[in-house]
């Protein structure tokens, strides 16, 4: 069995041991439905940790600077800002409600003091500003101390107001609403490595926004066929590369994920590299398409590899090899003799996301019972473990799990049919240089760190 | 739907150890899965499976695209798997010769076909209604600007009555050729309201359905004038 978690260091690949550091949300079992995470994002910086929840909150997270009369503090997250993004909507015309769900939260990359974000529900993306105030300006001509206008005729002297500091402040502001450019759910953005533009995608539309502008954006993929008695595939993910600003990929639910190059087309129908694995004969069953349709893709931050989420497994393809995946990590095989059962109870249709360590070393991903997994590719070794309140000690380290298929159960194993189908980690997050990771289990927001770290 | 802990529920035993069955089946490593006929019972129990969730779906106000497909797309492939099947679920009457039982299939696939035809037309009409008309681009920009006109508004043909055709027990039910779904205006009633006929619904059909009606003619004499709009109209979730 794997023993210690993946996730490279600089310096090489070493053991890692993953602790636990802390856990954010309410202990309560009644879990309300407004309070579960939707999605978890880190900044460039790795300083800010994002969430949304399904009551369209954003719940800012800061790392605490190193104190050196605290060394175990080894910068913890704080709450540094909460508001609530997105407010459930009426659309009147079709006679629906919009969720305020807050499906995906992407960084804007920090440019000056102030932090941006985007986030989006259903329909309607935001931009929204962060920015602290530690100062205040006293002394002002015209109104006194408690903000009451004086009257212009008696001022007879003037001053310069001075800057005064006061409590830290941390403000969020909506800068730009973009909305009304999707007719189905919006499910990824993405911002773009010019850091001018970004890419909303939905069911079958993907749209090129400029940042600055919220009246219009440039429809670039369009898949809705003429008829939709034809509708056979959606799309479900899409992602701008990381350094080439003319290239995005996009997932579908059929198992396979488009390359598009801006540059050969102002409408990229046609794709520039299809990446698809052929189909095991010996695997069909009524339930391969499902389990094959994409449900998260990420480019690794080297811009060479993706990865690709379906339900039974994550693949990593090199860009220059269409025709198969180069590695295939299986998260939780033992789930395909159970896939009647999960199709009756509608967790195959669950959505898992993925994510890559810093240094692409590492990949991660959640699975069923609060299990998570994570596979180092260098190593070759995978491990799985557990976001629990039961390991939640203070720089405990993390035990691996082990799920029992068949035969007889050996200790500390669970078995499949034990599994709680309930507790699934859908969004995890990896700090973009640290060994830290966020893990969202339903309304709890866990980290943990590597104990060398 | 929520879960208890693990996969096994109390109940319906005997259909969880059909389905169980069915994933073992699959799991056989000496059958070639393309090769092999599937035993009729499961995928018939897997059929009806798929039928509910998509009557579910449908039932949505907003279903969600990307699981909708998926369900049409599963039971699209356990029709044509069922398609040469010697036996049928029974019917009430009249007696079906082997002949008429390939028509059976076909009717409802064609049913099937009507009721997603329906819906999905329906959606890309909604399409044109709520889209907000935005500014077309000056310059040549990439892709196409997002907006326009929106299409002309066919016949709002939401949520047909072909779907609940499906799921009646009733033999003639499956060969209505009349698509009244031109008449059945749903856009002013809510759709959670289940004007559709479910395997579950039972005296509170009739009760649903003389609902809509007084709401329906409640909300027109709003339209003309004679009553103030006291309540929004339902979400239709």
């Amino acid at each position: 069995m794997a023993g210690a978690g993946g996730g490279g260091c600089p310096a090489g690949g070493n053991d890692l041991q993953w602790c636990f550091s802390q856990v954010k949300g309410a202990i309560d079992e009644d879990v309300a439905e407004a309070d579960i995470i939707s999605t978890v994002e880190f900044n460039h910086s790795g300083d800010l940790l994002a969430t949304g929840d399904k009551g369209g909150r954003v719940v800012i997270f800061q790392r605490e600077q190193e104190n050196k009369s605290r060394p175990h503090s080894r910068g913890e997250y704080n709450v540094y800002s909460t508001f609530q993004s997105h407010e459930p909507e009426f659309d009147y015309l079709k006679s629906l409600e919009i969720e305020e769900k807050i499906n995906k939260i992407r960084w804007l990359p920090q440019q000056n003091a102030a932090h941006f974000l985007l986030s989006t529900n259903d329909k309607t993306i935001k931009l929204w500003k962060i920015s602290e105030r530690d100062k205040r300006a006293e002394g002002y001509n015209l109104k006194d101390e408690d903000g009451r206008l004086r009257d212009p005729f008696r001022i007879t002297a003037l001053r310069v107001p001075i800057l005064k500091p006061m409590d830290l402040m941390v403000e969020a502001s909506p800068r730009r609403i973009f909305a009304n450019a999707h007719t189905y759910h919006i499910n990824s953005i993405s911002v773009n490595s010019d850091h001018e533009t970004y890419l909303s995608a939905d069911d079958l539309r993907i749209n090129l926004w400029h940042l600055e502008i919220t009246d219009r954006s440039f429809n670039i993929v369009d898949i809705k066929p003429a008829n939709m008695e034809e509708l056979t595939e959606v799309i479900t993910a899409a992602e701008f590369h990381p350094h080439q600003c003319n290239v995005f990929v996009y997932s579908s639910s059929k198992g396979t994920v488009r390359l598009c190059d801006m540059r050969s087309s102002a409408l990229c129908d046609r794709h520039s590299k299809f990446f698809e694995e052929p189909e095991d004969p010996s695997s069909r069953s009524f339930f391969s398409e499902i389990i094959s349709s994409i449900s998260d893709v990420k480019f690794s931050h080297s811009g060479r590899y993706m990865m690709t989420r379906d339900y039974l497994s994550v693949k990593v393809w090199d860009l220059n090899m269409e025709s198969r995946p180069v590695e295939t990590h299986q998260v939780h095989e033992y789930l395909r003799s159970k896939l009647c059962s999960l199709y009756e109870n509608d967790c195959i249709f669950d959505k898992f996301e993925c994510c890559w360590s810093g240094s692409d070393s590492a990949i991660m991903t959640g699975s069923y019972n609060n299990f998570f997994r994570m596979f180092d590719r260098n190593a070759r070794r995978d491990v799985t473990l557990e976001a629990s309140r039961e390991n939640s000690k203070p720089r405990a380290s993390l035990k691996p799990r082990k799920v029992c298929t068949g035969g007889k159960r050996k200790k500390d194993e669970i078995s499949v049919d034990s599994l709680d189908f309930n507790k699934k980690i859908l969004h995890t997050a990896w700090h973009p240089a640290e060994n830290i990771i966020a893990v969202a289990a339903t309304n709890n927001l866990y980290i943990f760190q590597d104990k060398v770290n | 739907m929520m879960l208890s802990k693990g996969l096994k529920r109390k109940r319906e035993e005997e259909r969880e150890k059909e389905t169980l069955a069915v994933d073992a089946w699959w799991l056989d490593p000496s059958l070639p899965a393309a090769a092999q006929a599937p035993p009729a019972a499961a995928s018939s129990s897997l059929f009806d499976l798929s039928v509910l969730k998509l009557h579910h779906s449908l039932r949505q106000g907003e279903p969600d695209l990307r699981h909708l497909v998926l369900v049409v797309n599963t039971l699209r492939r356990i029709q044509a798997s069922m398609a040469p099947a010697p036996t049928l679920p029974p019917v009430p009457s009249p007696p079906t010769a082997p002949c008429a039982a390939d028509s059976l299939l076909a009717s409802s696939d064609a049913a099937l076909s009507a009721s997603m035809a329906s819906l999905l037309e329906d959606l890309s009409h909604i399409e044109g209604l709520s889209q907000a008309p935005q500014p077309l681009v000056d310059e040549g920009p990439p892709g196409r600007p997002v907006g326009g006109s929106p299409p002309s508004l066919g016949a709002l043909d939401l949520l047909g009555p072909a779907t609940g055709c499906l799921l009646d027990d009733e033999l003639e039910g499956l060969f209505e050729d009349i698509d009244t779904s031109m008449y059945d205006s749903e856009l002013w009633a809510p759709a959670s309201e289940g004007l559709k006929p479910g395997p579950e619904d039972g005296p509170g059909k009739e009760e649903a359905l003389e609902l809509d009606e007084a709401e329906l003619d409640y909300l027109l004499d709003v339209l003309v004038g004679t009553q103030a709009l006291e309540r929004p109209p339902g979400p239709g979730r």
